[in-house]
């Protein structure tokens, strides 16, 4: 019996600790039925590449409160591409301001969601948007 | 094969989405497999089960490292719990390895239950035997969190260990049947807090009283004790004490002919798994699909028929030369 199921990761590139954003993502999508890997703080590009990968997730969601999402959050969109994997659709999160929606969607990143959000309108933008692949 | 040519050069895009595949029960998946299957049984599986927060993966994590020192590839699948209410699932063992994301000698899985209820996910006996044709030395499965009974892990491993913590209960516990009886080797994990010495005691007189039977070649469960995770000192110590048990045991099945009875154990539980996925699945699916199942239970609620005379008759509509 084919059942597919939406594996996303969530993940925190970067010198940023906050994470009660991304957790609270996690729980969201794990009840919007969801398989969700959460790699924890501090990660490197690379290494949030690398476990994407590894793991065949259909999207990664990265969180950013520090600032630093300028470079962090390309760098992860080049690394999937790099390694072949640009079929995974790439979405930030945090405190981006406005003037960097542009870098970031020029960028590659698919969608951008700011404080103010509504965890609702997230799960349903994943849900039109991306597919678990066959 | 293509699929098969990449996986056994290692190329953990293709690997991965195979497993992706096997998870989610597609049909090309175990086509891909019935290739894969005679390259296998080559990596030596190690099970690691206990229960919830008894520093599974930080074991996990620290094995790695000290295999890695050996210059042996690692394979890690990390089983995390399906939600039985929406089907989502956390997986978050990975947050403890996330230092060897970057290295290519070291590939780790995190897979969910999807309902399975021996501590282990599904598609994990066909998972393992894509990391080992991948040509991964060690292939590591941690169990989810387990209670007593979740011991599906004996199955699909060489070597395993069970992981206990001080503090979870009285002597009584540890002369209960089920997860106690399946170690080849205890851990006894943050054995720097109170009650380890306790512990300790409790699981030597279990094992004295054990019959020579429960020692198959002579190997009587060695229990190692790990302390702090974060005194790195102390840990690698104790983790590369547990990295030589490990081979010794495995040597231990080898030398005393006993690595075949476990590769036997896997092959039954396999042939039955794959009976079910292909018998009985296709005829749930079909009663489903045709609203027949349905139909059915309500006929049980209503009394108007019993679970065994429903089920009898399936039996006599699909199958053919069957008492």
């Amino acid at each position: 019996m084919a059942d597919k199921k939406l594996r996303i990761m969530v993940a925190k590139p970067g010198l940023d600790g906050h994470d009660r954003g991304a957790r609270v993502l996690a729980r969201c999508f794990r009840d919007a039925g969801f398989e969700v890997i959460y790699t924890g703080c501090h990660q490197t590009p690379e290494q949030i590449a690398a476990a994407a990968i590894q793991e065949d997730v259909d999207i990664v969601g990265l969180s950013c409160l520090s600032g630093a999402h300028r470079y962090l959050f390309p760098a992860v969109v080049t690394l999937l591409k790099d390694k072949g994997a640009d079929d995974i659709t790439v979405i930030g999160g945090g405190i981006i301001p406005d003037q960097d929606f542009k870098l970031m969607y020029d960028a590659g990143l698919k969608a951008i969601f700011t404080p103010g959000t509504t965890l609702d309108s997230i799960v349903e933008w994943i849900n039109t948007n991306v597919q678990p692949r066959a | 094969m293509e699929k098969v040519k990449k996986i056994r050069a290692g190329d953990v895009r293709t690997a991965s989405r195979l497993i992706r595949h096997l998870e989610d029960g597609m049909s090309e998946a175990r086509s891909t497999i019935k290739h894969i299957f005679p390259l296998t049984g080559k990596a030596h599986v190690i099970g690691i089960t206990g229960s919830p927060g008894a520093g599974k993966s930080t074991l996990v994590d620290g094995l790695v490292e000290c295999f890695r020192k050996r210059e042996k590839t690692v394979g890690v699948l990390a089983v995390d719990p399906t939600s039985p209410f929406t089907g989502g699932a956390i997986l978050g063992d990975r947050i403890r390895m996330q230092r060897h994301a970057e290295d290519p000698g070291v590939f780790v899985r995190s897979l969910a239950t999807r309902g399975a209820l021996g501590g282990l996910a599904k598609a994990v006996g066909d998972a393992i035997h894509v990391m080992d044709v991948m040509g991964m030395d060690m292939v590591i499965v941690e169990t989810v969190g387990t209670g007593q009974q979740e011991v599906d892990i004996i199955n699909h491993s060489h070597t395993v260990l069970v992981v206990l913590i001080p503090g979870m209960g009285d002597e009584i516990q540890a002369i209960k049947a089920g997860i106690m009886e399946i170690a080849d080797l205890f851990v006894i994990n943050k054995a720097d807090r109170e009650g380890s010495s306790k512990l300790r005691r409790e699981l030597m007189a279990m094992l004295d009283m054990a019959p020579p039977t429960a020692f198959p070649g002579g190997w009587r469960p060695p229990i190692i004790r790990v302390e702090n995770a974060f005194e790195p000192e102390g840990f690698g110590k104790s983790l590369e004490e547990l990295t030589v048990t490990i081979e010794e045991h495995y040597q231990h099945l080898v030398k005393n002919d006993l690595l075949g009875s476990r590769v036997r154990r896997k092959a039954v539980v396999e042939l039955n798994e794959a009976i079910r996925t292909c018998v009985l699945e296709p005829v749930l699916s079909r009663l489903v699909a045709s609203g027949e199942m349905a139909g059915m239970v309500e006929k049980l609620l209503k009394k108007e028929s019993d679970p065994y005379t429903l089920a009898e008759d399936i039996a006599g509509r699909f199958l053919k030369n069957c008492d």
